[in-house]
């Protein structure tokens, strides 16, 4: 289950209550708190493409909350989106656009593979559907079942805030250089001739 | 052998035919279905008598490959079965009757008139016949693809078509199919 | 007399145009050229918009191609294909028991129904009949998938339009449908239940229960859809007038079902064209005036109250006896006889290996889904796999009324066009 991070040392609290709180102040790290916040308010970005959609919706409703997961807004811009839950079977016609829709989305993003047909294919091993959409997009989580339940979703989703909060993914895809590799480096310079500034006269 | 002379050698074993005839074109029955049973050049005929007599919904517009059949043993005498076949189904609401006509389109190069005249709602199921099977529609206002992304070669429900299974490659065998 | 049919039913000529027709049908490569041509079009509102496939709005990965003056729409064309999952070729390497399993996939809001036309058609080409309590078992749960999936039409319809509360209010209703589905066939949805033979499991202990507490705790709450909605003006406003059709249009565009009861022509396979034991209930078949969305909406808001007519009639008239046929050749035998008899065991094996045999032919069965008429053409070689399997997807044929029900409306009417044709992609698709 999701652990929450130590914020300062509280030992003096639990031991005198609150009289024992001398600073009205906590101290974390900034790390943490990010983190923690990427994990607690992850929105998801709406690519319910076929059964595993209307269980996505069903996961969002009223029974089965997301809301409390801070993440029952599922925004249809993907510049706005953290999470992509590719929610049902890829075809052929409709890989470009997912790549396409995944590159739209803003660092740090994040994509669980919800059902057996974006996780590897599922029944139709055929012409039409993409054997798994981790050829597409780097996948952090896949959740089985055709369609898995909300509960399974909801785990899934769980192991994904989980892996966030930890550090896990990204201490992961430093290692892989995985993500969307957006190259820090600083521009090569083409033209080497300096640039000439010109002074404003101010007389 | 030229469109004509098929249409006319056609013609003459209808003529011979001595089986049951309905609309001017041999009918079985199967399963408690009627079956008309067609050559391309009589479809729009018998389907504006049909429209005329009140069937006033085209159904259904669908093809068969019988490219790997054992052997039909439905059709009449009198037809000469083709590779390719256009499956009708209409359907008459005022005598709740259906009735499923059966075309033999061609081997090669399968073309068939399109109903789009009497019955817009073909369009799109005769493109999705295109689509998949390669049969043409003569007279159909939007010949393309439906299904398939426009750049797709081939046609994916014909026999010879393969399934494209891709073989699970396990992790503990790698390079071994 | 001929002339007054026709004054009912309408002018239709609107669908028959080629040229100066409501559909748009230009290819990418001419409606790319259009859009990045200064002179293409006369006026400077005029422009061709893309909507979709990845859109909140639009049921799916359903791509709309619209031509547009300013915000009304002239001519759209629905660009369909992305979920192709070439399931017709599919079944032709699966059995006939395995076929339910693949079919069940297509229009997954009422999976129940696309399984009962692929069994009946089997059971047609086999020449079975089928025991009466599987019938009604049937006809139980295809009721009740029908009051599931209108509640979740109510449910996106809702959002569509913006009252959001009614999608947290659709799927309240849907859970405690869902709920009695995993009692009975294990699975919230894809069931794989009706399989051809009759149905995979009896009717567990206490469904009686469990089915007229869905009968006691669903009215109400349909009242408060009714509170929330119908006689809400601004619901009114954004439904009433809005995608027209008239009953010729509908009947020369193949569109069934909802669409076409809503112009006020009453077809409904059920009553006209009865299959299981539907010419031994009594329901009403429901019927609009207008043919527009708002009728739509009703209609299927009414069909809800409907099934739950003709499951009260069906929870105090279930026969007993089997709930699948007894042959050993088509249905499994119970897994307890297959420790005591041989030919039990062989039979197992042979059903789930190679399949049963069904004798050469072809048959087209139909029945009424929430969308329309579901049909199924099979056509066999005498093989255990079909030789050609194909659905007639309602929502397939349905989608060619929208370039038609969308003509000069604004994109926001077309947003609620197309949730009122309500269709399923994946049985558009396939």
């Amino acid at each position: 289950m999701a652990r929450i991070p130590l914020l300062g040392d509280t030992s003096h609290i639990a031991a005198e209550g609150l009289e024992g709180l001398e600073h009205n102040f906590v101290t974390a790290r900034i790390e943490d708190l990010v983190k923690w916040s990427r994990a607690r308010s992850c929105w998801p970005a709406t690519f319910g493409l076929a059964c595993c959609a209307i269980e996505m919706m069903a996961t969002g409703a009223a029974h089965y909350d997301l809301a409390r997961y801070g993440m029952e807004v599922f925004r249809a811009s993907p510049r706005q989106a953290d999470l992509m839950i590719v929610a049902g079977r890829v075809s052929q016609k409709m890989a470009p656009i997912l790549r396409q829709i995944y590159d739209q989305m803003m660092e740090p993003k994040w994509v669980i593979s919800m059902g057996v047909c974006a996780s590897s294919g599922g029944m139709f091993n055929n012409y039409a559907i993409v054997q798994g959409v981790d050829q597409i997009v780097p996948v952090d989580v896949y959740a089985p079942g055709c369609p898995p339940g909300p509960e399974t979703l909801m785990h899934a989703i769980l192991t994904l805030h989980d892996n966030i909060q930890s550090g896990e993914l990204t201490r992961r895809r430093e290692i892989n250089q995985g993500g969307a590799a957006i190259d820090l480096d600083p521009p090569q310079v083409i033209n080497e001739a300096p640039v000439e500034i010109v002074e404003k006269s101010t007389s | 052998m030229t469109e004509e002379e098929t249409v006319e050698e056609t013609e003459d074993l209808i003529q011979e035919y001595s089986g049951p005839t309905s609309y001017g074109v041999p009918v079985t029955e199967s399963h408690g279905q009627t079956v008309l049973h067609l050559m391309p050049h009589e479809l729009l005929e018998t389907v504006t008598l049909l429209k005329e007599e009140g069937f006033c919904m085209a159904i259904d517009v669908t093809a068969v490959d019988y490219l790997t059949h054992p052997g039909r043993k439905d059709l009449p005498d009198c037809i000469k079965p083709e590779r390719f076949e256009v499956v009708i189904s209409l359907i008459n609401h005022s005598q709740g009757t259906r009735i499923r006509l059966r075309v033999q389109a061609g081997t090669d190069d399968p073309t068939v008139p399109s109903l789009f005249d009497l019955f817009p709602g073909t369009e799109a199921m005769e493109r999705e016949v295109w689509d998949l099977f390669g049969v043409k529609f003569d007279g159909h206002p939007d010949h393309s693809r439906i299904l398939l992304p426009d750049s797709w070669e081939g046609h994916p429900l014909r026999k010879d078509h393969d399934v494209g299974q891709i073989p699970v490659q396990f992790s503990s065998e790698v390079g071994r199919l | 007399m001929t002339d007054s049919k026709e004054l009912l039913l309408g002018e239709p000529e609107r669908v028959f145009r080629r040229d100066e027709s409501p559909v748009l049908r230009l290819n990418e490569e001419e409606a790319n050229a259009l859009v990045g041509d200064p002179e293409a079009f006369d006026d400077d509102h005029r422009m061709i918009l893309n909507m979709g496939p990845s859109h909140p709005s639009t049921h799916g990965v359903l791509r709309l191609m619209l031509e547009m003056e300013g915000e009304t729409i002239l001519r759209s064309k629905p660009v369909i294909g992305y979920l192709h999952t070439g399931m017709e070729k599919t079944a032709e390497g699966l059995s006939y028991l395995q076929g339910a399993t693949n079919v069940t996939r297509m229009d997954y809001a009422a999976p129940l129904f696309s399984e009962l036309a692929f069994s009946l058609a089997t059971e047609k080409l086999l020449g079975l009949e089928i025991p009466p309590r599987a019938t009604w078992i049937r006809m139980l749960m295809c009721e009740l998938n029908r009051v599931s999936s209108h509640l979740l039409f109510q449910a996106t319809n809702g959002m569509d339009l913006g009252a959001v509360s009614m999608m947290i209010y659709g799927w309240r209703e849907r859970e405690e449908v869902l709920r009695f589905f995993e009692k009975v066939t294990g699975l919230r949805m894809n069931h794989n239940y009706i399989r051809p033979g009759g149905v995979a499991a009896d009717l567990p202990e206490g469904w009686e229960e469990d089915v007229k507490n869905l009968l006691e705790i669903i009215p109400p709450r349909l009242e408060e859809y009714d509170v929330l909605q119908t006689g809400q003006p601004i619901f009114r406003e954004r439904l009433q007038g809005v995608g027209v059709l008239n009953p010729a249009e509908a009947l020369a565009l193949s569109a069934t079902g909802p669409i076409l009861r809503s112009t006020g022509y009453a077809w409904d396979l059920r009553r006209h064209a009865p299959y299981l034991a539907y010419d031994q209930v009594d329901f009403d078949v429901v019927v609009g005036t207008y043919g527009d969305c708002f009728d739509r909406f009703a209609i299927r808001l009414n069909e809800i109250r409907e099934s739950l007519k003709i499951i009260e009639q069906i929870l105090d008239r279930m026969p007993d006896g089997d709930y699948r046929i007894q042959n050993k050749k088509v249905t499994p035998p119970p897994r307890a006889r297959i420790d005591e008899s041989m030919e039990a065991l062989i039979h197992h094996f042979k059903i789930f290996t190679e399949g049963f045999h069904v004798p050469e032919g072809e048959a087209y069965v139909a029945v009424e889904s929430p969308r329309g008429e579901l049909g199924c053409y099979i056509v066999s070689d005498g093989g255990p796999n079909p030789y050609r399997m194909h659905i007639r997807g309602p929502s397939f044929v349905n989608l060619q009324t929208l370039p038609h029900l969308m003509e000069g409306g604004l994109i926001a009417d077309g947003v609620a066009v197309i949730s009122s044709v309500d269709p399923i992609m994946g049985e558009v698709d396939r």
